[in-house]
């Protein structure tokens, strides 16, 4: 999309939105908010703008509370948005009925963390991958779909055939879980954690099964994970999360190799790395509260590059280096870019400034 | 286990006199020695062979990592070692822990108590579940300190204080009359630390440590254990799952795998020269954070075996790529890595017929990569045998 154009305009004419070629999700100003009691509100996700082009897998990564999971969510509309729009396929899925998003759903799909609990334990492997194809007045073709999706992610049908989920593994449960994903032929697969619950030995299988299966299916993947080392092998960009704002965004390579925002790089260098001693410095505190976030940039208080602009103006999104954005009043590169981007003027806006959707290179 | 530094709720009055003689007199001999550990859980499905015949020994101020999956036996191992399993009607014990002179195994609930907390700590995983909910994080840390160091309950207060702000926690005058849920998981587990570092053990046990925790967290926590280990000359066994955490973070390691140790040298050499196949394949499979994306990940087939029925002869060779037909039958004892030709004279183990890096590893990769399958029947695919 071109970001010269004012979000406002485009919320006017919703209809009329024409994605570009390979944008197949958009997410334009997304907030979701939950009621935490006490007439209090958990700012889970404040303001994402975001673009998935087709077939490429973005990573979202981020701490837990971060809202990287309530953003895959919202995705699917699980639940709607508190505001904002996902533009699928140039359609707004919010502004949709529920019948309507029903309808789309199919091209949207999702695995989950914990493979055994999303599975019923009480239904046979076949039924239970077999059953989207009934739900959409397919049944016809379960018996010759469901045996090639299960051939297609590592499982012989005809040993599965009479089986129940707590009869596997929790790797093997993932691998359903991918079947019953694709057994509709999905355009965008959201993977929420998919390989956090699984053994390092395990996880590989399924990391490379997921790679296959995106060639095959031609998916677009979203990779939600806290695990840097698994989203740096798998996602060709990556979306760096914090407190309910996306901080930087860029290709995977040149985002962990000379993180742009102070977090990613807190967040890389705090990866435990096989190769050998820790890369650079260690950080300290936590994240705070999402109940009551920080004003300004929500890492201030953890950033050693805080100054008081930091604390009264949120950053805004821009673009640093081709390809490469970050919301980061002091962003760490070689040359500073001191002036933000003209299609940053919304900054005076107030606490959730929107940021320009970041454009395509 | 509740407390984090379990301790008998009912301690005798009459515990140990005075601190320890830390320091002096000290041979450098082992400080714990683990001879033949067995654990044997009856159940109603079976036997479930836990740990099978570990055997280590851990000196003065050094970091011993044990690695495995789940499933590995290293947690109940850990718990064997604190004496937190014992034998009973449907648990199967043998062996010997020896902790400074003490049969730690020998011991009932009583004299274990007296060296729980005050010279074996042990820190878990998770934090949420390791600190009494309804008390105070001040109490749970003065509790040792009035038990053990006879502190009067004002000078524990202040050396709770003092120890919160040792693990780094900021303002520890206001923590102390926090309760657990007022704190983060970060924080949580600075304060289980602490207990257990309250009375200057000698031997830290870490079960997994870090696991709960975000990987920023986890940094700063393993690097207070890192320090405070170091500056309190204390030995520490670090129980993981992640071959990354302990790479600069500890002296030795040992690997687990379906209950039995199958490999175990100073950390440099294991990751320079692997021997065991099945910490070869561990390597491979976690995702690289350098170098470029989409880097297909070597797999190890299969999963875990089941200890109810573990296989026969070498436990990994079901996954094994590898595996040759005296695997299936024939278990390997640790063999010395020095009696290889390239073997350094480090202490290195490993349990392997084939070891990694030797002529016969190579010829066995080429017998199984030309009939496209192991032994044991597994399909020797090109993602499974590392180049």
């Amino acid at each position: 999309m071109s970001s010269t154009t004012d979000s406002s305009v485009v919320l006017e004419k919703p209809a009329e939105d024409k994605p570009s070629e390979d944008v197949v999700l958009r997410l334009e100003d997304l907030v979701v908010e939950f009621p935490a009691g006490a007439g209090q509100i958990v700012h889970a996700v404040s303001g994402i703008n975001l673009e998935v082009r087709r077939g490429e897998t973005l990573g979202l990564v981020g701490e837990s509370g971060c809202g990287k999971s309530t953003t895959g969510r919202a995705i699917m509309q699980l639940p709607k948005p508190t505001s904002g729009s996902v533009h699928f396929d140039g359609r707004d899925l919010a502004s949709l009925s529920s019948e309507e998003v029903r309808k789309l759903r199919p091209k949207l799909q999702m695995i989950f963390q914990d493979p055994i609990s999303s599975l019923n334990p009480r239904r046979r492997i076949p039924d239970i991958v077999g059953d989207p194809l009934v739900v959409w007045g397919r049944g016809a073709e379960k018996a010759k779909v469901v045996p090639e999706v299960l051939r297609a992610v590592g499982l012989d049908p005809e040993q599965v055939a009479d089986r129940r989920p707590h009869q596997f593994s929790g790797g093997q449960c993932q691998r359903v879980s991918i079947a019953r994903a694709l057994v509709l032929e999905p355009e965008v697969l959201i993977c929420d954690e998919p390989v956090s619950a699984l053994d390092v030995s395990v996880q590989a299988q399924i990391l490379n099964l997921l790679e296959d299966m995106k060639a095959r299916y031609g998916l677009t993947l979203v990779f939600i994970a806290h695990d840097l080392g698994v989203v740096r092998n798998i996602s060709d960009r990556v979306a760096v999360m914090y407190l309910g704002r996306i901080c930087e965004l860029g290709p995977t390579e040149a985002l962990f190799d000379a993180p742009v925002h102070p977090y990613t790089r807190l967040l890389v260098s705090s990866i435990p790395s096989m190769e050998g001693a820790q890369r650079g410095e260690v950080g300290t505190g936590e994240m705070p509260s999402p109940v009551s976030p920080p004003s300004g940039c929500r890492f201030r208080t953890r950033c050693p590059l805080a100054t008081d602009r930091c604390a009264s103006e949120v950053p805004e999104m821009r673009e640093v280096a081709p390809g490469r954005f970050t919301a980061c009043h002091h962003p760490i590169l070689d040359t500073p870019v001191e002036a933000p981007l003209p299609a940053a003027v919304a900054g005076d806006h107030s606490t959730n400034g929107t940021a320009p959707a970041p454009a395509d290179s | 286990m509740r407390p984090t530094t379990p301790q008998a709720e009912k301690a005798p009055t009459t515990a140990a006199p005075g601190r320890h003689a830390r320091r002096e007199g000290f041979e450098d001999g082992a400080l714990l020695t683990v001879e033949d550990v067995h654990v044997r859980f009856h159940t109603r499905n079976g036997v479930v062979h836990a740990v099978e015949g570990v055997s280590l020994e851990l000196s003065e101020g050094e970091v011993l990592a044990v690695v495995g999956e789940s499933g590995s036996g290293k947690t109940v191992f850990t718990r064997r070692v604190m004496g937190l399993i014992a034998g009973s009607r449907d648990t199967e014990v043998s062996g010997t822990v020896t902790f400074d002179g003490i049969t730690l195994s020998e011991l009932d609930a009583k004299g274990l108590s007296k060296v729980w907390g005050k010279e074996i700590a042990l820190v878990l995983q998770d934090p949420m579940t390791s600190l009494n909910p309804v008390k105070r994080i001040g109490a749970q840390i003065t509790e040792t300190l009035i038990l053990h160091q006879k502190l009067s309950k004002q000078d524990a207060n202040a050396r709770a204080i003092e120890l919160l702000r040792s693990v780094g926690l900021s303002e520890p005058e206001r923590r102390v009359r926090q309760y657990p849920h007022e704190l983060s998981g970060g924080m949580r587990q600075r304060v289980t630390i602490a207990i257990a570092l309250s009375c200057s053990p000698r031997l830290l046990l870490a079960d997994e440590p870090t696991t709960a925790l975000d990987v920023t967290v986890q940094a700063q926590i393993l690097d207070l254990l890192g320090d405070l280990q170091s500056r309190l000359g204390m030995a520490m066994l670090l129980v993981t799952h992640d071959l990354r955490v302990v790479r600069s973070r500890s002296d030795r390691i040992a690997v687990m795998y379906a209950g039995r140790i199958v490999e175990t040298a100073p950390t440099k050499d294991l990751f320079d020269s692997p021997r065991m196949p099945y910490t070869e394949a561990l390597m491979n499979a976690v995702p690289p954070i350098t170098g470029p994306n989409h880097v297909r990940l070597a797999v190890i087939p299969g999963r875990p075996p089941d200890l109810l029925a573990p296989p026969k002869g070498c436990r990994f060779s079901p996954r094994c790529p590898y595996a040759q037909d005296r695997c299936l039958t024939e278990e390997p004892p640790l063999r010395d890595a020095a009696d290889l030709p390239d073997g350094s004279a480090v202490e290195h183990s490993y349990r392997c017929w084939y070891p990694v890096g030797t002529p016969e590893n190579a010829e066995a990769r080429r017998v199984n990569v030309e009939r496209g399958e192991t032994a044991a029947g597994t399909p020797v695919t090109g993602e499974m045998v590392p180049a």
